[in-house]
């Protein structure tokens, strides 16, 4: 394997975004009909970041956030990251179980709902990317921290340091029609991944 | 006020007093710092994996904890420390995730901090302190005029060791 993800060019770039944008468009449609609020989401970015700036994505290292965490396993490997802020967390259990809860912390129950997205969003996700790309994609159980960004950042660049020193990121960040919900969702494939991604749409 | 020099995610610094080294948000990555006594010449690391030999792609030496610990080391005594004064704190090494197997993958926190205490004896060099496992995230200070390291949780306090 000498694919390098500093090699991308342009058009591979593009492929990427259009797999971020065609996978969050899916993931965004199920979250709104559960909420039943409209949901915008931006153009999906592709970033290739050094590890010590990944951070810097969302907001900062020390900064608050819930992440729901998914691993990837078959004919790609890789994991998933969907980070939402603590107060967007709140609101979006809140849209979720019709409740009106200012407690900033969130009980079990919340937490379930959480994770409960987070499996729907990537679920979707992933079935638009498998039909995009013809690859049979499976993903673990969700997994959820309350912790600051950048240690929950640190498992899924983790496992991506072990091929490279930039970790490839494709995000899209969605926001709740009142601008109240904002998310990142986080593809990030692992080391060899990305070729067998972009090999399956025809651009390596 | 001293000044603050922050250390990123596979990354590594040395300064001299009464300068204070940070890194924010370690999980599973491990916070390591080195304090010479006596010129009270300090360094950190925040190494993300345990293990250089494992992986082929190693050009970063601060990616792991042995080479990482090896590079501090060497920085440390090329600004003038004595190897002889040295000693070690660390902190970190979580588990962030909990999935229900315990691959080697998921537990890279323990590994790391393994890895981080082999390399630290193999060095002789003497771990005075530790705040380590668990499974939340830690922001790290390091004092250089005194060699105390301040730990920053969210929900789990904050401790100085």
């Amino acid at each position: 394997m000498s694919f390098k993800v500093d090699d991308l060019n342009v058009m591979q770039i593009d492929v990427l975004k259009e797999i971020g944008n065609i996978g969050a468009g899916n993931a965004v449609t199920a979250l709104s009909k559960m909420v039943s609020k409209k949901i915008d989401m931006k153009v999906p970015k592709v970033n290739i970041v050094e590890f010590k700036d990944v951070a810097d994505l969302i907001g900062g290292a020390e900064v608050l956030v819930s992440g729901i965490y998914f691993q990837l396993f078959g004919d790609m490997t890789g994991s998933i990251m969907f980070i939402i802020d603590k107060t967007s967390s709140k609101l979006l259990t809140n849209l979720l179980m019709g409740k009106n809860d200012f407690n900033p912390e969130l009980d079990e129950m919340e937490r379930s709902a959480l994770k409960e997205v987070g499996n729907i969003l990537a679920g979707s996700y992933l079935s638009s990317l498998s039909s995009l790309t013809g690859l049979k994609i499976n993903v673990s159980v969700p997994s959820l921290a309350i912790d600051m960004a950048g240690a929950i950042m640190s498992v899924p660049i983790a496992l991506f340091g072990q091929v490279g020193d930039h970790v490839l990121l494709i995000e899209t960040e969605f926001i709740e029609g009142s601008n109240l919900v904002k998310g990142n969702f986080f593809l990030i494939p692992d080391g060899g991944s990305f070729e067998i991604l972009l090999n399956s749409l025809g651009v390596v | 006020m001293a000044e603050v020099v922050k250390v990123g995610m596979a990354d590594l610094n040395t300064v001299y007093a009464p300068t204070i080294l940070t890194t924010l948000g370690l999980g599973s990555c491990v916070g390591i710092c080195l304090y010479d006594r006596k010129s009270k010449i300090s360094g950190m690391a925040h190494i993300m994996l345990p293990d250089s030999k494992q992986i082929k792609n190693n050009s970063n030496p601060a990616k792991f904890a042995d080479t990482g610990i090896e590079k501090l080391l060497n920085d440390m005594i090329k600004k003038g420390a004595q190897k002889s004064g040295i000693v070690s704190k660390i902190a970190g090494g979580a588990q962030m995730f909990n999935f229900g197997d315990t691959s080697d993958i998921m537990r890279i926190g323990t590994r790391n901090i393994n890895a981080t205490k082999e390399t630290l004896k193999k060095l002789n060099i003497s771990l005075i302190a530790e705040d380590t496992g668990g499974t939340y995230g830690r922001t790290i200070e390091l004092y250089s005029e005194t060699g105390k390291l301040l730990i920053k949780t969210i929900g789990f306090g904050i401790k100085q060791i």
